[in-house]
């Protein structure tokens, strides 16, 4: 006769089938992102008021001098302290980017949200538009609004935002077209719900997961677009720093072998760039359904 | 009267599922509809929850001729039915706890303040203890899911009931337990009953009369 014994031994870890080392280098990856980020969020926010530097100071005297410990990133052609220039510079990116991506997710949850909820000929016109904008190249459509303002951040964050949510009305739209044949949403329409309740209470919670990581994927776009924007002389006035300004501003300089310039603002580019991503695809990974069922056992 | 008239409905205009279906149910009655997987009974169950607009026909409730389905109908006619389906995972929102799925229609009605007592109300009903209450739909059986969206149809107090294969993936003793409750609020409210399943011996145990879906065009009656 067979007997069944249940034993009550400490929880199973078997789940974590891919082994120690990828689990270890995930783990770093995510640890060093979220470092990065936090520093670059930190240093925008505290540096600027802390240190009260005049990061526009001129000091011919000074001009082109290379990394040493007085100034460790450099100056520029002009004197100016590179580090400060850098921190300031990323403020404005990390502005420009946070607030565009914000904008942006909110036309585009709420576009993609009503297309998909209300279907029919609402959902064919609005699809159509996004695809007639998507048709334009967004960074040409960008320029056209940025050149009907006078330079400044805000118009930078009005264009990167109007040219970036038609990417998440695309996310949402699908999520809530998919949902919404959904047998939950059969039982809401059924209990009296109405059409605005059914989005609000069953739809838009189900996609948010995703729009919010279309967001977070957004600042560095937003941060990128910031800087070709000013590179190209459309964006921010040249004496304001920006990454974008910074790199433009410096391109003389390379020509004639000076490297610093350019090198310090790109790896301030691209460093929160990559820490952003990788902050991204961690919770890309957590929201993963398949991956959270795995972890529930 | 719930009057399903020549109904003819599907996903395709060009091919639709059944062709000019119709059923009649007299209020407090109850009728089992048996039929082959793929013959069209979850979609005439569709169509008398007011869930899908048929192809044409004519269907009509308690006297008044349904103009819309889904949020086209007016919402007393809505909720005049209360559906349960088949698969209680895929029908209940995951984010909600039971209470709140249950308490979920009288939400949306307006009636936010009569939720508390009607949940406990059912929940006793349908065999739901307090500490199932609290929890998610990933945290409970398929059979406790299953009478929690039980009670989610009954609690507006609806006039007909459409049951679409609700004990299809259950083990008997739930499925007594489902049947009861049913039975019980059938009783008690005088609704009407359209239960659409694969399983003979339960449904011409359970209802009235049972109607066989001979061909994949309509039912027989």
């Amino acid at each position: 006769m067979a007997d069944l014994t249940l034993t009550k031994d400490a929880p199973s870890r078997t789940w974590r089938s891919h082994g120690r080392t990828r689990r270890s280098t995930r783990t770093v990856r995510v640890a060093a992102s979220a470092v990065i980020a936090a520093a670059t969020v930190l240093a925008v926010l505290i540096v600027p008021p802390v240190v009260q530097l005049d990061e526009q100071a001129i000091d011919l005297a000074l001009k082109l001098r290379p990394p040493s410990l007085a100034h460790p990133f450099g100056t520029d052609d002009v004197g100016r302290d590179l580090l400060l220039r850098c921190v300031y510079g990323l403020r404005v990116s990390l502005l420009v980017g946070l607030v565009a991506a914000l904008v942006a997710t909110v036309i585009g949850t709420a576009v993609g949200a009503a297309a998909a909820a209300f279907g029919g000929w609402t959902d064919r016109i609005v699809m159509r538009l996004v695809d007639t904008f998507s048709s334009v190249p967004h960074l040409l459509l960008g320029i056209f609004i940025v050149a009907m303002f006078r330079p400044g951040v805000w118009p930078v964050i009005v264009s990167v935002a109007l040219t970036h949510w038609l990417s998440t009305a695309r996310i949402v739209r699908s999520e809530v077209l998919s949902l919404r044949s959904r047998p939950f949403v059969d039982a809401a329409v059924s209990g009296g719900a109405s059409r605005w309740r059914v989005t609000a209470r069953h739809l838009l919670p189900a996609v948010l997961p995703q729009a919010g990581l279309a967001a977070v994927l957004m600042v560095p776009h937003a941060m990128w677009h910031e800087s070709a924007l000013s590179f190209l002389g459309l964006g921010l006035p040249t004496h304001q720093a920006s990454l974008g300004t910074l790199v433009q501003t410096a391109r003389g300089s390379l020509l004639a072998g000076d490297w610093w310039p350019t090198l310090f603002p790109g790896l301030f580019l691209i460093v929160p760039t990559l820490a952003i991503a990788g902050l991204a695809g961690a919770w890309r990974e957590r929201i993963n359904p398949r991956r959270r069922s795995e972890l529930m056992l | 009267m719930l009057d399903l008239h020549a109904v003819t409905a599907g996903y395709d205009r060009r091919a639709p599922v059944f062709r000019d279906a119709s059923l009649t149910l007299a209020p407090g009655e109850s009728v089992g509809l048996l039929g082959p997987s793929g013959c069209g009974k979850s979609t005439l169950a569709r169509v008398a929850a007011l869930l899908h607009r048929p192809d044409s026909g004519r269907l009509t409730l308690d006297g008044e001729e349904v103009r819309g389905w889904r949020h086209r109908a007016p919402r007393r006619l809505r909720t005049a039915v209360g559906v349960v389906f088949q698969q209680p995972r895929l029908s209940a929102d995951p984010r909600l706890t039971l209470h709140d799925l249950i308490a979920e229609p009288l939400r949306a009605t307006g009636r936010r303040t009569e939720a508390p007592d009607r949940v406990a109300e059912l929940a006793a009903a349908v065999g739901l203890t307090g500490d199932l209450l609290t929890r998610r739909p990933h945290e409970v059986s398929d059979g406790q899911l299953q009478r929690a969206c039980l009670a989610r149809a009954l609690v507006l107090r609806p006039r007909w009931l459409v049951c679409d294969e609700m004990t299809a993936m259950l083990d008997a003793s739930t499925t007594a337990a489902l049947v009861a409750a049913v039975e019980e609020y059938r009783t008690a409210h005088g609704a009407g009953l359209l239960a659409v399943g694969h399983d003979r011996v339960l449904l011409e145990r359970w209802c009235d009369r049972t109607l066989e879906w001979t061909d994949c065009a309509k039912p027989a009656a």
